[in-house]
């Protein structure tokens, strides 16, 4: 199972101090997060891709392939890719020249978006959002996989006789997510094609996330691609953590109430009831953790949101030495309890290239 | 059949909530109904809390989940500013858009005095025609007055009535079918 932390990339003032670090600041903080994500341990760092301020990653390849230059073993992923805004041409070329830069340790996940001006910013409509994940993704996948393609579609110029460069590294697509809170299309389109669903469930109550991990895994079986139980599930979380879990509430409490998102909302203690948001001690972390089992089944990837809300670089450093030190390790030796043989990890380069190659031989 | 009952009433005890205990009264005696009655005073706070996180509390979603599940909606809120409450209108925003979708609705609304009456054709019919409901003819407005006054028992009758002839047609939500990947692309293709 892998570990891991992504990241929305918002620049947003330390409610505690009033202090708004500046985009230069916030661009090299997610590079110290990403490289301590490393050091500690973790397996994954996923960055978002936004638009529009407060938010500071707009060009995501530029950004992990600092850091792969920067990594050894990192994987590096993206939470999300937009995959209706974006043209998949240029999808297709930045990822595969990152993989070959970062010697395959890529893979990313697809998303919609949801900010209605970004559309028209980028010459589309919201209101084609999944018809756009569909057909960009369809050609997409196709520009991966064929050296030459000639396509014809409703958002895009047509291609006649084009080919992607780089070709992907080994000829191995990088491993693809698919990214959705609320579609069902989207769990729908993961399973067709056999791809990764991910469900950031960090703002949802667990029957939510329930339903639409079920649907993803019945119609990844239906799709012929394994079992349910064999279906690829990646999961968000978003913690905070003090060796003493009311010193945990305490200093979480004014980054919670001012929140984007969901600050002055909801109270933590019923926030915390109700999503996987955990604000105490790594024991507690590790506990609730585990519980996520229980209504996604055995999965293959968690992602923790450890850097949002105005919290300052050395304390989200603080954060991750104890996801590495105290958390992860206890829960990759508690998930690997009881797990069945044939539930597979999560895809890698080296994993989908020997899988190439087997097939090659048979 | 499901009756349920949506009450914007703030006080307790309120006039909301008599005019809507009485209709449900009434399609009750029309045909036999299992009554349920959702005060929004109680929801204020999660329906308030799901503008800003974006999900239902618990007490809210198991009123959004009697909603979808009803088979007749009597829906009363008292007249503020010349128009719904704003606590009225709240419930149906963070209702999903297709919930009321072919569901028979009543709508009634109370107020100090009957010059506000036309608030049930200018405010609440095409808010509940939006949501495609179907709104029954006869909406039922009740002023301080009327409670001393006569008409209002026979316009509650009358819509009763024609809510309880609709109901056994309603639409109930539910789980959205998942259309085949295959037939999505293709449909982008034609």
């Amino acid at each position: 199972m892998q570990f891991g932390i992504f990241t929305v990339g918002d620049v947003t003032p330390d409610p505690t101090t009033g202090r708004t670090p500046t985009e230069r600041e916030r661009i090299k903080a997610m590079v110290a997060i990403a490289q301590k994500a490393e050091e500690v341990g973790l397996d994954v760092f996923a960055t978002g891709e936004h638009h529009n301020p407060p938010f500071v990653p707009s060009s995501p390849t530029t950004m992990l392939g600092y850091i792969a230059a920067r990594t050894e073993r990192l994987i590096l992923s993206t939470s999300t890719t937009l995959i209706t805004t974006n043209d998949p041409v240029k999808i297709a070329e930045d990822f595969a020249m990152l993989q070959h830069l970062a010697d395959g340790r890529v893979d990313l996940m697809m998303g919609r978006g949801n900010t209605g001006p970004v559309y028209p910013w980028f010459g589309q409509d919201i209101r084609q959002g999944i018809n756009l994940a569909v057909e960009n993704y369809a050609l997409l996948h196709r520009l991966w996989r064929e050296d030459v393609v000639d396509w014809e579609g409703k958002f895009r110029s047509p291609l006649q006789g084009f080919t992607s460069t780089p070709r992907p590294l080994d000829d191995v697509p990088p491993f693809v997510w698919h990214g959705s809170i609320r579609s069902p299309e989207i769990a729908e389109q993961a399973a067709y094609y056999g791809d990764g669903f991910f469900h950031n469930n960090i703002f949802w109550p667990a029957d939510h996330t329930k339903r639409m991990v079920e649907l993803y895994r019945n119609r990844y079986a239906h799709y012929g691609h394994g079992t349910p139980e064999q279906a690829i599930v990646g999961l968000g979380g978003q913690v905070f953590m003090r060796k003493n879990s009311q010193d945990a509430v305490r200093e979480f409490r004014p980054y919670f109430d001012n929140a984007p998102v969901y600050g002055h909302g909801p109270s933590l203690e019923d926030f915390t009831e109700q999503t996987p948001l955990t604000v105490g001690s790594p024991q507690q972390v590790i506990e609730k953790t585990l519980g996520f089992r229980e209504y996604a089944g055995d999965y293959q990837r968690q992602l923790f949101l450890m850097d949002h809300a105005g919290l300052p670089l050395k304390t989200v450093l603080e954060q991750l030495d104890l996801l590495g030190e105290e958390v992860v390790p206890v829960l990759r030796e508690e998930f690997a309890k009881g797990r069945p043989a044939n539930v597979p990890d999560a895809p890698t380069h080296q994993s989908l290239l020997t899988a190439t190659r087997k097939e090659a031989v048979a | 059949m499901k009756l349920v009952v949506v009450s914007a009433g703030l006080s307790v005890p309120s006039s909301t909530r008599l005019l809507a205990d009485r209709l449900a009264a009434a399609v009750d005696r029309h045909t036999p109904v299992d009554v349920q009655v959702i005060e929004l005073r109680e929801l204020a706070v999660e329906i308030a809390h799901t503008f800003t996180n974006g999900f239902a509390g618990k007490a809210l979603a198991a009123a959004q989940d009697a909603v979808a599940g009803a088979d007749g909606l009597i829906v009363v809120t008292p007249v503020f500013s010349a128009s719904y409450s704003g606590l009225f209108k709240s419930f149906f925003d963070v209702l999903d858009k297709d919930a009321l979708a072919g569901k028979p609705v009543l709508i009634a609304a109370t107020g100090g005095t009957a010059r506000h009456s036309l608030v049930l054709e200018h405010a609440l019919r095409p808010l509940f025609a939006y949501l495609r409901a179907v709104v029954v003819p006869t909406g039922v407005y009740a002023a301080s007055e009327d409670w001393g006054a006569e008409g209002l028992p026979a316009r509650i009758e009358r819509a009763t009535g024609e809510l309880a002839a609709l109901m056994p047609l309603a639409v109930r939500a539910g789980e959205p079918d998942v259309v085949p990947f295959a037939e999505q692309l293709a449909a982008l293709q034609r």
